[in-house]
This record gives C-alpha cells, structure tokens and sequence, in this order.
C-alpha cells in the first residue's frame, strides 16, 4: 500500500502538472471562441452582405445561412427524437426481457454500431435508401432530409442507448428485488422506480445525442442534398451547417463566402457549448435530488 | 527449353517496348531526377494528371507524384501557400490570386455541357430552356417533350470551376432555384445524375460516357471537336499554376504535359490539347 501513496512533494507536482494542462486548455478553448468571433466580425459590419438572411445566392452577392441555421436544427431534432424514443424501447427490453440471448447479443450490436464510421452509413445509404426513395416511392430525388434524418438515426442510437444502459443497469441492480418484494412486476417498477429516479440523466443522453447529430458533416453532405432552401417537407434537401462548410471551405480565401464559414463555425460551437453547459446543470441539480 | 525461348522473345519486346524513340524521349527528363510532386486543385484535371504521373512513375521509380481533388479554389489556395508543387484551375486566376505570385499555364480546352439520364427521351435543350429550368420556372421534363416527371436539379459546389464556368458563360449570371441538390465533384454528378431519371446536371466534357446523356446545346453537339473550334461555346480553359516560375522535377511534369505524350494523355480524357506552351 505505501508505495502507492504519492509523496508530498510529488503530489503537489503532479497537482502542478494537472493544473497547467486544465488551464491550457481551457486557454485554448476560449482562443478558439475569441478567433471565431474576431474572423466572422468583418461579416457582420459589412453592408452589402447579411449573413442572417435566408437568401445563399453566392453569383448573385447573396450570403445568408438562415437555411442552414434551420436544416442542422430540423436535422438533429427529428434524428434526436425519433432515436430517443427506440432507445427507451431497446433499454426497457434489455431490462425486461427473459430472453437474455438477445439482450446480450442486443447490447453487442449497439455497441458494434457506435464503430461504424460515419462514412460507412452514407455510403450504404447512397445506393440503397435513395433509389428507395426515388424509384420506388417517387420521393423526388432521393436526397432529402428524410434520408439524411434515417441514417443519423442509426448514427445517434448506440450513443443514447449506451447512455442510456449505463444509468439504468446499476438501478434495476439496487432496486429490482425490494421493488418485487413490495409487488411491483418488473414493468411497474421500470415506470414507476427506475424512470422517474433518472429522469434528469436521460436528459443528458437525449442531449448527447443531439450534439451528435448537430456536429456530423459526412451523412448530410451525401445524403441531405445541400441546396440552400428552407424545406417544406421532410422529403425536400436541405443544408446543414456542418455540410455548409465542408461545401463552401474550398472557395478563395478572403472571398465573403468563405467568411460566411466563420459565422457558421461560431454558431456550432454556441450551439454544443450550450448544450454540453445545460447537461451539466442538469446532472449536478440531480445529485442534489439524490442524497447518496 | 518453351520457357527460355519464351522469355528471350518476352525480353525482345520488353527492350523494343523501353527503347522505343518516342516513349524514350519524351520520359527521358525525368531519368535523373528523384523525389516528390504534389498536384491538388481541380477534378477536371484529374484524368489527364493520372495518366501522366502512371507513366512518369512507371519510367523512373524513384519519382513520387501525389494527385488530389478538391476543386478550383483548394488548387490556388495550396499552391499559394506552397503545400503542393502544381495547383489546377478550371478557370483563369483571378487578378487577387495573381497578385500571390502564381504562374498559369494552359494546357486543355473541355467543354461544360448539360448532363441527363440516358433513358431521358429529350435530345435538345436551348439556352433559354437550360436557364428556365435552373431557374426553377420549368419543372416538369413534359414542358421540354420528357415524360412526366419532375426535374431533380443539380449543381455544383461554390468552390468549382465547372459551376464558375456554367453559370457565366451557359446561364448568363440568373440566378440558380434554391432547392438544387449540390454535388462536391464532377465525378459524384455523374453518378447522381446516372441513377436518376429526372436529373438534370452539368459536368465537364470529358466526363461523359454511356452512363449518362448530353443532349445537344441549341442543336449542337458539345463533343470535343465543337470546342475545340468555339462552335460549341461554353468552354474553357484547364490551367497547371505554379508559385514562381517552375523549377526541376515541377519543370519537367509541364514540359511532359506539352509534349506529344503529355497531349494524348489530355485527348484520352477527353478534353482538346493546347499545344503551345504561353
């Protein structure tokens, strides 16, 4: 046991070290929101161009990515809804369920899937969802926000299902045989017991999901179409931020398009920030719930 | 006793082969040199770069050349910087690019034509028709004598010289519908184009074979022939550039794509060479 206590003086070493890196980074994270906001202040105070307009015609002085603002957030919104809800389904089956093949060969392939590189999906899905979508059921072109929406489905799942397994497990574990003994059947106490005690946690995991969704760039490049409108159904293509400036990163430098990018890239790191703050606020406010 | 004489004659063609004067001196320049040649810019350039730097290599092992895509603009912008050795434009610079000390060299014309599927039964597209249809004021292939679908449109991404080039010099400056579809590369247009009986799309000359179907541009035929003699008038020039004037291995790869070689290399692409070297 003594050997593998620190001694003071490399304790207060090792708390040094600590220290620099947790601060050097967080140095560099806020140097990356100080070069975002001083790169994309020239598009803000320029006047031919207003970059929160709805209109991207670059032949015509146009630079507006509204569109691309609304087809990320109908993007990860309908992904993150729709994975949500399967998730719930797959891990009350993975609690529930007397066949325990299948939840072990269930729980495998989730995390399988949570590997397959991105690219992967949107390749499959070039050359067997769209010609679905197009020859098939005469949906236009095929390349769509629906298409895009399916494969990022596949994308989000194993993270929210994962997320999801992680929190629930350990609680079937504590609570399944008192919650019997009071005569509640497995289902009751799923509901009743295990759901409302991590409410606040599955939050957090529908929101690490929504992230993913809002920072993938390869399934809506391939998949969503890109064409700078906003969609009127789920059927028409739209652009995603992400996909946006993988896009538009090869124009000239300089160029009021490539500026454009910069407002982009800022909105997208708002956009996690925020998310990743409020999922912290919402695990700390439950430990306060839980006294353990 | 098979085997050896096998061999022999196998070793005749193979020193007829190496020796041939043409191949011989064509390739010649590159005998001494070694090293590497970074090429990224344009995706038209592609084909014709391939097939040159596969001989090059071929010839002298020790010569490494590395070939890249991403559009015009990440052409002029890596070579600027000096991350690559050539970078390719499918559009002349632009007088700020200039100014960073690139030289241009010309060395393929290649049309930009309208693409279809090849089951599509329309044949001819006027001017006016490709511009109302990538207006978004014609939406249905019946309006153009098609059956009765509805036009998928697809254009290109801001950053190509393809997309610079058809909407100057084709549509004349209107302005693209919003809901066409963008495609990152003159390849991945062929092949969305290829699987969809409604597209519409637009790619380099060279590109199109029996997978997908230009239709003749007021009743003219955008082969490579009709641009090469500006009959056909949505063409273009594919440029090499370079930061300062070219040197050594850099040098040799321009002079080899001006050669006889260099120039069949351009014409099995499928764009017309430019002989003379600017």
């Amino acid at each position: 046991m003594q050997s593998h206590k620190l001694t003071l003086k490399q304790n207060s070493w090792m708390q040094a070290l600590l220290m620099t890196l947790v601060v050097s980074s967080g140095l560099l994270l806020f140097a990356v929101f100080c070069f975002l906001i001083w790169f994309s202040l020239p598009v803000f105070f320029t006047e031919t161009t207003s970059v929160f307009s709805l209109k991207w015609q670059p032949e015509q002085g146009h630079f507006g990515i509204l569109a691309m603002v609304f087809g990320t957030l109908s993007l990860a919104f309908l992904s993150t809804s729709v994975a949500f809800v399967i998730a719930m389904g797959l891990n009350s089956f993975c609690l529930l369920s007397r066949r325990r093949w299948l939840v072990t060969l269930l729980r495998s392939l989730l995390r399988f899937m949570a590997a397959i590189p991105t690219v992967v999906y949107g390749l499959a899905a070039l050359f067997l969802l769209l010609p679905l979508l197009r020859n098939g059921l005469q949906l236009g072109s095929g390349y769509s926000l629906f298409a895009a929406v399916c494969m990022l489905i596949l994308l989000i799942l194993p993270v929210i299902c994962v997320m999801l397994d992680n929190i629930t497990t350990p609680l079937w574990q504590q609570y399944a045989l008192g919650a019997q003994a009071l005569g509640f059947s497995p289902e009751q106490t799923y509901m009743h017991v295990i759901l409302p005690h991590c409410r606040v946690n599955i939050c957090g995991a529908a929101l690490l999901g929504f992230n993913r969704a809002i920072g993938d760039t390869m399934l809506p490049l391939m998949l969503a179409g890109n064409a700078t409108q906003l969609p009127s159904g789920v059927f028409d293509a739209i652009r995603s931020l992400t996909a946006h400036i993988a896009l538009v990163i090869a124009t000239d430098q300089g160029s009021e398009a490539y500026n454009s990018l910069f407002v982009a890239g800022m909105l997208l790191l708002i956009c996690s920030a925020c998310i990743c703050l409020l999922s912290r606020y919402l695990v700390g406010r439950n430990r306060l719930v839980q006294p353990e | 006793m098979m085997f050896k004489t096998c061999s022999v004659r196998l070793m005749a063609i193979f020193t007829l082969l190496i020796s041939s004067p043409l191949i011989a001196d064509e390739l010649s320049a590159f005998d001494k040199m070694s090293g590497q040649l970074n090429i990224a810019g344009g995706t038209a350039h592609i084909p014709v770069m391939k097939r040159a730097a596969r001989q090059i290599m071929g010839h002298n092992p020790d010569i490494r050349i590395t070939i890249a895509g991403g559009g015009s603009g990440v052409g002029v912008q890596q070579v600027a910087k000096g991350l690559v050795n050539i970078g390719n434009t499918g559009r002349a610079l632009k007088n700020k690019e200039m100014n960073l000390g690139l030289n241009s060299f010309a060395f393929a014309i290649d049309g930009v034509a309208v693409i279809i599927h090849p089951q599509n039964p329309v044949d001819d597209l006027s001017q006016q028709q490709i511009i109302d249809i990538y207006q978004g004021k014609i939406t249905n292939w019946r309006e153009l004598g098609g059956q009765d679908r509805l036009i998928h449109l697809f254009s290109r991404d801001e950053a190509s010289g393809t997309r610079s080039v058809f909407t100057k010099k084709l549509l004349k400056g209107a302005q693209l519908a919003a809901n066409a579809n963008i495609v990152p590369s003159n390849g991945a247009m062929k092949t969305a184009v290829s699987q969809d009986m409604g597209a519409i799309g637009y790619s380099s000359v060279g590109y199109i074979d029996n997978m997908v179907k230009a239709p003749t541009y007021n009743h003219i035929m955008p082969t490579q022939e009709a641009c090469a003699s500006e009959e056909y008038p949505v063409v273009r020039r594919l440029y090499m550039n370079t930061k300062g004037l070219p040197d050594g291995l850099t040098q040799a790869f321009i002079d080899y794509i001006y050669s006889k070689q260099g120039a069949k290399h351009v014409q099995a692409s499928g764009y017309i060479a430019i002989d003379a070297k600017p």
